[in-house]
């Protein structure tokens, strides 16, 4: 069985529950992200995955070979430190050698792949350089190049792109997916922004207090979040809470059709300020009259907020609205997202 | 505030000059031809002469020398395998208080009081073996107890700030312990670790109080050779002595300097 295969994961540090009974597939291959928010236990499952902290119960499985108890040291999984963690006294070339030379891989080899990794990463010309000499995003592709020079059948990235700034990071963040889908190899970031895991992933599993909150591919999670949570994380989210009743949902902002029969009868529904349509008449299906309130300019868009809720509205910069404008939005049925509680 | 600053000026110069005054008499005097008296009576090496050829105190200065090497060597070991044991071992919290209040009794007890706990100690070793007579093995001991704290001390410090990332980061990279330390964590300490051994050298190296109770007749030191003759009579001798310790310590000082701004920049 390919994949690396998590079962029943539990860890605790004191009383607080880290990770909270996890079981994870991931595929061999495939670029996976544990997304959410700080001290959701995320860092500690990469960690056990790394084998650099012990699981209190729980088994990992890579390949068909279970690893549960198997120390840092003799995994064929290697770590892009959140700090990058490089070695201050090595130069570039021996940082990236390290997990050659510590395996006692012959020099001859060790030379030819430290220069592959780091032509690879585009930083040959620095490889006598020391990491104090070099920039954070040069660091980071020294990070990643000694990872990757190891062919681990899974690359661990722990909040790789924290340190570097916004620009370079969206810049990074492409590289990254184009260099895994290149290699082919198992990638598993960890991070806490819900972009990033949009953009590289292949599979999300969205982190809530130790427990995977949701789980599927980017689109899944995006546009079909199950819990009020993973909709709020993932972007900006239109909740509204209201009653079930003869098929129905009696909101605060009306009563509306939908798609997907709840199995509550109060609860809660979504919709992403992006898919509402703004109309100057009724719509044939969940109108709601509403009020533009606040007008923000963003760019790409405009953000909207309108009473009542306030429900937030994305809208396209070439439409004019003033405070006061009276319009009619479309909730869509179908966009229409029911939570699991 | 400039009245204040100027103040702030003529104290500090008055304070260095304070510090350094008898220092530089003592220079002073150990190049003035005469035996007595304040008085300069013209430029002479005599008295460093006449030094080298006091057996009395060759033989000081070799019993020091071989105290404060062996001493040194074997507390910088001692220091540094206990400050990583410390530092790395997952001691349970309230444990790590209580190490870290252990480690720091040698440095802040009064000297006295340790010199009266070897005295003690040594009574009951004595028991044991005539190894414990007083001597130069007792004062090297008595040294290696203290000094193993003031290595520890500074070599945990620099643990510290090296962090536990680069360690994971090297088991990550499938480097067995011996290689960890080989090629991590020995390099990145080495600062630490001279910084360390600098510190209880000199610390040995003018050590009196401890040598003085644990000291017997063949292991008399520099700092007990002086005593024991300060207390007849103050000879330019142990100026000139006096002058070359000095020198020996500056030495260090400056050499340790030095060091560790190379390993900054690097």
């Amino acid at each position: 069985m390919k994949g690396l295969f998590l079962k029943g994961i539990n860890k605790s540090f004191g009383s607080v529950r880290a990770v909270d009974n996890v079981s994870l597939e991931i595929q061999s291959g495939e670029f996976f992200t544990l997304l959410g928010p700080s001290g959701c236990g995320k860092t500690t499952l990469l960690r056990i995955i790394a084998g650099l902290e012990l699981q209190n119960s729980g088994q990992v499985i890579l390949d068909g070979e279970d690893i549960t108890t198997l120390p840092a040291i003799k995994r064929q999984i290697n770590t892009v430190f959140q700090s990058y963690a490089l070695f201050p006294h090595l130069s570039v070339f021996e940082n990236v050698a390290f997990g050659l030379r510590s395996r006692k891989v012959p020099n001859p080899e060790v030379e030819k792949r430290v220069n592959r990794a780091l032509d690879m990463l585009e930083i040959g010309q620095m490889s006598k350089r020391f990491p104090h000499q070099l920039s954070g995003g040069q660091n980071q592709r020294v990070a990643l190049a000694r990872a990757l020079v190891n062919e681990p059948k899974v690359l661990l990235l722990d909040e790789p792109m924290s340190a570097l700034d916004a620009k370079l990071r969206s810049q990074v963040q492409v590289e990254l997916r184009r260099l895994q889908q290149k290699l082919g190899q198992t990638f598993i970031l960890v991070t806490h922004d819900q972009d990033e895991a949009l953009v590289v992933s292949d599979r999300i599993a969205v982190m809530k207090d130790g427990k995977i909150a949701q789980f599927g591919t980017p689109n899944q999670v995006y546009d079909y979040p199950d819990t009020r949570f993973v909709a709020e994380f993932l972007g900006a989210a239109n909740v509204f809470s209201g009653t079930y009743r003869d098929g129905l949902f009696h909101s605060e902002i009306g009563i509306l059709k939908f798609d997907r029969a709840p199995s509550w009868e109060h609860g809660e529904m979504a919709i992403r300020p992006e898919w509402i349509k703004i109309s100057d008449t009724e719509p044939e299906i969940n109108g709601v009259r509403a009020t533009v309130r606040e007008i923000i300019y963003r760019g790409t868009n405009l953000d909207i907020w309108m009473d009542p809720g306030p429900i937030r509205v994305r809208s396209a910069t070439t439409d004019s609205f003033k405070i006061g404008d009276q319009v009619w939005l479309e909730i869509a049925p179908s966009e229409l997202v029911v939570f699991d509680e | 505030m400039r009245k204040i600053r100027v103040l702030v000026n003529i104290v500090a110069v008055f304070t260095l000059f304070f510090l350094y005054l008898p220092l530089l008499a003592v220079a002073f005097f150990s190049v003035n031809n005469t035996k007595y008296g304040l008085v300069w009576k013209g430029f002479t090496l005599d008295w460093y002469i006449k030094l080298f050829h006091n057996e009395l105190i060759l033989q000081a200065a070799w019993n020091t020398l071989v105290l404060a090497v062996v001493s040194t060597i074997v507390s910088t070991l001692l220091g540094t395998v206990l400050a990583i044991g410390m530092d790395r071992f997952p001691w349970p919290r309230r444990m790590n208080t209580v190490l870290d209040m252990i480690l720091h009794i040698p440095v802040i007890i009064p000297d006295i009081i340790f010199a009266a706990a070897m005295v003690v100690a040594f009574g009951f070793l004595r028991l044991l073996s005539s190894m414990f007579e007083p001597g130069l093995i007792n004062m090297i001991i008595a040294h290696i107890t203290f000094q193993t704290a003031f290595v520890a001390l500074i070599v945990r410090s620099r643990l510290v700030s090296i962090g536990k990332d680069v360690e994971e980061a090297a088991r990550d990279l499938h480097a067995d312990t011996p290689y960890l330390l080989r090629r991590v964590l020995l390099p990145l300490l080495t600062p630490g670790i001279v910084a360390g051994a600098m510190l209880a050298f000199t610390l040995s190296l003018d050590d009196f109080i401890i040598s003085f109770f644990t000291a017997g007749p063949d292991s008399v030191t520099l700092p007990l050779y002086i005593f024991a003759a300060v207390r007849r009579t103050v000879t330019p001798q142990i100026h000139a002595l006096s002058t070359i310790v000095l020198l020996v310590t500056v030495i260090m000082v400056i050499g340790m300097e030095r060091f560790t701004r190379n390993v900054q920049v690097n």
